[in-house]
């Protein structure tokens, strides 16, 4: 094991991917000797070369649309959104096209796109660089959503959508790229659909996704301190969704709190809590409850920000409401 | 007024070459001069061919066994079966909504077409495409697309395989309308094969429409090949009706893309008989005059190239009769095919949204 950052994660999955399969290809804005504004390709074009990966003109849609060509025809699209924000330029292509295709065909088509996007505020970037989009694309059948929250997940998934052949939207999160893990040594991959249960327990459960993961352990502690056994699921992936592991820890402790970074109307919060009350309902002791960003853009003032992200002290707070803790 | 805002004029007969033509890149030749006669019969047989397979596919239409939209591509024939014929099975085409042609002259069975047009398993798509989603990866044909300007960057993406990493000399057609040309898309993926010089031919049918909009309102150039200037790149007028200048204008386009000197932005001129779909009841006097549609009829790609192959004694009219009637005969069979063919299965409404073994 060795102790990593997250962008470092990133870095590491993709020229290790890169290496075993010469059809990968990477292309994005500003990927190649800067390697993205988070660093994530740095040193790709120095090993690989030019026709492994390239620079793009600010062109959302043709990248992803070329993401598209090119995975038709055989080649590993690895694209890069600067900003999952920017995906707004092409969802034609990523909706209609990426999508759609195979099943258009009857499944004629293979289509082996990652689109990699760091999402997420916490940094100043206001309304238009701030933003979590990841339930308009869960919505869409025929895309998968990965949302890793650590350097180990980042590694391990991003891995796996290299050799996935469908369409995979891979959503970074921009607060995270400095944070450390462990990470291990020798090649592994973490398959899509498993949840990761990042702290046992048995009082409540918290499902949270992203850096809100973070948020939920620091609140975990806390409570902890409190009497509370707060049990943190990370389901990792959004589309496959780990739907057993959710509804077994609820099964378990019988309450449950969905943290998520998003806007709360139609938020995976939204479809969690509804499958929770499809398969758990009699299991449950208290009703769910949402904390999300508010259903408002994401400001730009540090104060407005700070009270829109889901705070550890809203996790909390949530956390004793649905236990009738005062 | 300035000149820019001449619009095109449609008289249809004459089609004047614009003077920003940047045909001078490419390689001078004399007309008609490569095309073989073997090559121009089967031209002809797959324009026919086209056409036949359309009217009937508008009967069925009409009687409801085809639903949803469907465009006809009467007309415009000459370009996709030149374009077909220049090409090898390993090149690739994307393509439109207006796609049947596009996919019989890539080489598509008109038996699997008609029965897709049916929604019948044995389709191409196993019935789930249609009309607007036909694609034979088999042959190269990397599927019609329901959004306009929907290939555009998919080509750019072959051109990427070809060029980038397999490193081939495989080229890509990429067949849009006059109306793609007003996507953004259009700009975003010229702009990036021509910065990476992919052999991309991007062949633009301007058949002066785009659903009910005549392209004196929606184009304020003459030429839409005069967009190529805006890249850097060949740009060339052609007439779409005329399968010998399509001829010369593809080989060299495609010859420059093979060779590694990027991409052509070719605007054919041409005209699409029917409406923008089946069933559209205001193409005839209403957005188009009579008048005009009947100056197109009269430049028929198909009956000109009758003419041209007959005159130049490349075929007499029993080869032609003959070709027709055994046409006419592969289409009923088609028609055949496609009735006794199976509907999907009920599981299959879940199957091919994601491809499911995998790699990992």
């Amino acid at each position: 094991m060795t102790v990593i950052k997250y962008s470092q994660a990133i870095r590491d999955a993709i020229a290790e991917e890169m290496r075993i399969d010469q059809n990968v290809f990477v292309m994005g804005q500003d990927v190649e000797t800067m390697g993205g504004v988070f660093g994530c390709t740095k040193g790709i074009l120095e090993e690989f070369g030019h026709d492994r990966i390239r620079n793009t003109p600010i062109s959302e849609a043709v990248i992803i649309g070329a993401g598209v060509g090119g995975a038709l025809t055989g080649t590993r699209m690895l694209v890069e959104m600067q900003y999952v924000d920017f995906i707004l330029h092409a969802m034609d292509q990523t909706i209609n096209q990426a999508a759609k295709v195979r099943y258009m065909t009857g499944g004629k088509a293979t289509v082996p796109l990652i689109i990699r996007a760091q999402q997420g505020s916490g940094r100043g970037n206001g309304a238009q660089h701030s933003q979590n989009l990841e339930a308009l694309f869960c919505h869409m059948p025929g895309l998968k959503v990965v949302m890793p929250s650590t350097p180990y997940d980042a590694k391990g998934l991003l891995k796996t959508a290299v050799r996935d052949n469908n369409p995979v939207l891979f959503f970074e999160h921009k607060v995270l790229y400095n944070t450390k893990g462990e990470v291990p040594d020798t090649d592994y991959t973490i398959p899509f659909g498993k949840a990761d249960i990042k702290r046992s327990g048995k009082d409540v459960t918290v499902i949270a996704t992203s850096w809100m993961v973070l948020k939920a352990l620091e609140a975990a502690e806390i409570l902890e301190k409190q009497g509370i056994d707060a049990e943190i699921i990370d389901p990792r992936t959004l589309v496959p969704l780990d739907k057993e592991t959710i509804i077994n820890s609820v099964k378990k402790t019988g309450r449950a709190v969905i943290v998520h970074e998003a806007h709360e109307v139609c938020g995976i919060g939204a479809e969690i809590a509804f499958i929770i009350m499809e398969l758990a309902i009699d299991w449950l002791d208290a009703p769910v409850k949402r904390v999300t960003s508010a259903q408002a853009p994401i400001p730009y003032s540090s104060k407005l920000e700070k009270l829109t992200i889901p705070s550890v002290d809203r996790i909390i707070d949530a956390v004793k409401e649905v236990m009738y803790i005062k | 007024m300035t000149e820019a805002f001449l619009w095109i004029e449609i008289d249809g007969i004459n089609i004047t070459k614009p003077k920003y033509d940047m045909s001078d890149k490419l390689p001078d030749k004399k007309r008609g001069q490569i095309a073989d006669n073997n090559s121009l019969l089967r031209i002809y047989e797959q324009m026919l061919r086209i056409r036949l397979f359309e009217q009937k596919a508008q009967e069925l239409y009409v009687q409801g066994l085809v639903t949803g939209s469907m465009h006809i591509y009467t007309g415009q024939e000459a370009i996709a079966a030149t374009a077909g014929e220049l090409l090898r099975e390993t090149d690739t085409i994307t393509s439109t909504h207006r796609g049947h042609g596009h996919c019989i002259a890539k080489g598509g069975q008109t038996d699997k077409m008609m029965a897709e047009l049916l929604g019948r398993k044995t389709g191409y798509c196993g019935g789930k495409g249609g009309s607007m989603h036909m694609a034979d990866f088999t042959k190269g044909n990397l599927g019609a697309n329901g959004m306009v300007g929907g290939g555009l960057a998919i080509s750019v993406g072959a051109g990427i395989t070809n060029a980038i990493i397999k490193k081939n000399d495989s080229v890509t057609i990429c067949f849009f309308g006059e109306g793609a040309t007003n996507e953004g898309v259009f700009h975003e993926s010229l702009n990036l094969a021509a910065i990476w010089k992919l052999p991309v031919i991007f062949l633009c049918e301007n058949n002066l429409y785009q659903v009910f909009t005549s392209v004196k309102e929606s184009l304020p150039v003459k030429d839409v090949s005069v967009r190529a200037t805006s890249y850097g790149i060949p740009g060339i007028t052609c007439d779409g009706n005329d399968v010998i200048e399509l001829y010369d204008v593809l080989e060299s386009a495609i010859g420059r893309a093979r060779n590694g000197q990027g991409p052509t932005l070719i605007e054919a001129k041409t005209y699409r008989w029917e409406g923008h779909y089946t069933g559209d009841g205001y193409a005839r006097g209403g957005y188009r005059s009579i008048e005009e549609i009947d100056l197109w009829k009269a430049k028929d790609p198909i009956a000109r190239m009758a003419k041209y192959v007959i005159e130049s004694a490349i075929a007499d009219n029993e080869l032609l009769e003959k070709i027709e009637a055994g046409l006419k005969d592969e289409i009923e069979k088609a028609i055949h095919f496609a009735m006794e063919s199976p509907w999907p299965d009920d599981e299959d409404l879940y199957k091919d949204v994601f491809y499911e073994k995998e790699e990992v």
